[in-house]
């Protein structure tokens, strides 16, 4: 069996406000999960289990508490929750992308830009990074007249799937995936259960929350519970 | 990825009378990163960038900046004719208001072609030519090359002041509050325009800002400052999306959404 693209071993996190008097709201505890290459995870569970906080702190958003977070980047291992802020920039850039739910518009940058820009970052140039993004763009049957404005205006579908045609431009070896097809409608969803089938054909190791008992049925290899502490105590 | 800080800033101190401004300020920043110094007024984040520049003496620490050789040099043992020559050519600084950074009397031209010369430049057509090509990069229309700024709007003197600043191709600038005094339309352009400027030259920048949006818009990693200490520290989105000190979290919670 091939190694681990991520590996989370006794992962916890408990989040501490202290403008509400120091309260500790404990949200995940001892969580371990392995991913290899060509799986989807799909996490389960009720809302408000935790899973898009265990997605954040996949992705370095979150800060872990305790519990190690291996990621496999460029042939080494590099633990997320230990790694510093300028590693985590490294390992975003070319090891692990995320869908999330909302694109966060960037004054006056157009679609075709917001989706390139993680080719450029890579390294691509400007003109092949741009036509890839119009294959995407296309794709996902977002007008061609769209293309060169910025989202701030487009309807919430049409957001999503700028940022569904973002996080897939990059070909990550591991993906976070947070309902991918949410505000979509079901020619659209189809499409995105087209790029996630892909990603897992090229070997991509994939956790994603997926509602949507169809598409998570159609994406996941298995399906990893996450249990809210409150009924786990 | 480069391993090696362009700008290392250690245990940096700065009091005036008996008032502590910055209080033992330590941070790194690396070729091509952006960082933001965030927090609210009195903080002492713009006293901190004010010391890394030399503007402001420092009553402890030391500021080391890494020279094209690849040497980390202290910059209060440098020769004071040396660090005016960085001060030049490789480094920037941004100021809020565009008329602590610009000669107001002088045409738009000659405020960029200045800092050209001052780094070495004598041809005046290639001067010129330079200068031109700057006002299109930020956006003004270099048929109002020859007029003084004082006839341009405060968005405009902006865009000017970092023409003037990054016509030298500058390795780090420092901000403080760019985007300051300016009306939210005006800003957003300005901020767009920052932000492809840094990644297309793959500057090296600090910048002081209230605003955590405009954080979060430039910056890859981030300080809060609170009554002159850095009080944490970390990637922008974490700090903002997971801010660990009570401080942080105060600041994060009292942003307006719009």
């Amino acid at each position: 069996m091939s190694e681990p693209l991520l590996a989370v071993e006794g992962l916890s996190k408990e989040f501490t406000l202290h403008l509400q008097g120091g309260v500790r709201l404990p949200v995940l505890r001892g969580v371990s999960l392995t991913v290899r290459a060509g799986e989807c995870v799909a996490l389960t569970g009720p809302s408000g289990a935790g899973k898009s906080t265990l997605m954040r702190a996949l992705y370095g958003n979150y800060l872990p508490g305790r519990g190690r977070i291996l990621v496999r980047h460029h042939g080494r291992l590099v633990d997320l929750a230990a790694a510093s802020p300028r590693e985590i920039v490294a390992v975003r850039r070319e090891t692990v992308g995320y869908v999330s739910q909302f694109l966060r518009v960037i004054p006056r940058v157009p679609a075709r830009a917001i989706v390139a820009e993680p080719l450029r970052a890579a390294g691509m140039d400007a003109a092949a990074s741009e036509r890839e993004a119009e294959r995407l763009l296309a794709r996902l049957n977002l007008p061609q007249r769209l293309w060169s404005l910025p989202p701030a205006t487009f309807s919430g579908g049409e957001q999503q799937r700028v940022n569904l045609a973002r996080g897939f431009a990059f070909p990550y070896p591991v993906m976070l995936v947070d309902e991918p097809t949410a505000s979509l409608d079901p020619a659209n969803a189809e499409v995105a259960v087209g790029l996630i089938q892909e990603a897992k054909a090229r070997g991509a190791a994939i956790v994603g929350i997926f509602h949507d008992a169809d598409v998570r049925r159609a994406v996941a290899t298995r399906e990893h519970p996450v249990v809210p502490l409150a009924a786990a105590a | 990825m480069s391993d090696a800080p362009l700008l290392s800033v250690r245990e940096l101190t700065v009091r005036f009378g008996r008032t502590l401004a910055v209080d033992r300020a330590s941070f790194e920043l690396w070729p091509g990163e952006v960082l933001a110094i965030v927090g609210e007024s009195g903080s002492g984040k713009t006293s901190l960038l004010r010391a890394v520049h030399g503007d402001l003496p420092a009553d402890g620490g030391c500021v080391q900046y890494r020279l094209d050789d690849g040497a980390l040099v202290a910059l209060d043992e440098l020769p004071e004719p040396m660090r005016r020559q960085l001060a030049r050519t490789q480094w920037g600084f941004v100021h809020q208001n565009p008329r602590d950074g610009l000669r107001m009397a002088i045409s738009a031209g000659g405020n960029v072609g200045e800092r050209l010369m001052a780094a070495g430049a004598r041809h005046w057509g290639r001067i010129r030519a330079e200068a031109t090509e700057w006002l299109r990069r930020v956006e003004i229309d270099p048929a109002r090359i020859d007029d003084p700024p004082r006839t341009y709007s405060g968005g405009m003197q902006q865009r000017l002041q970092i023409a003037r600043v990054l016509v030298t191709r500058p390795r780090l600038v420092l901000m403080d509050e760019p985007t300051g005094g300016l009306d939210v339309s005006v800003q957003a352009r300005l901020l767009d325009l920052i932000r492809r400027l840094v990644s297309d030259l793959g500057l090296s920048a600090v910048i002081v800002t209230h605003d955590l949006a405009v954080a979060r818009l430039l910056a890859d990693r981030m300080l809060v400052m609170q009554g002159g200490r850095i009080v944490e520290a970390g990637l922008t989105d974490q700090v903002l999306d997971d801010p660990q000190h009570p401080y942080s979290q105060l600041l994060v919670s009292s942003v307006l959404q719009a």
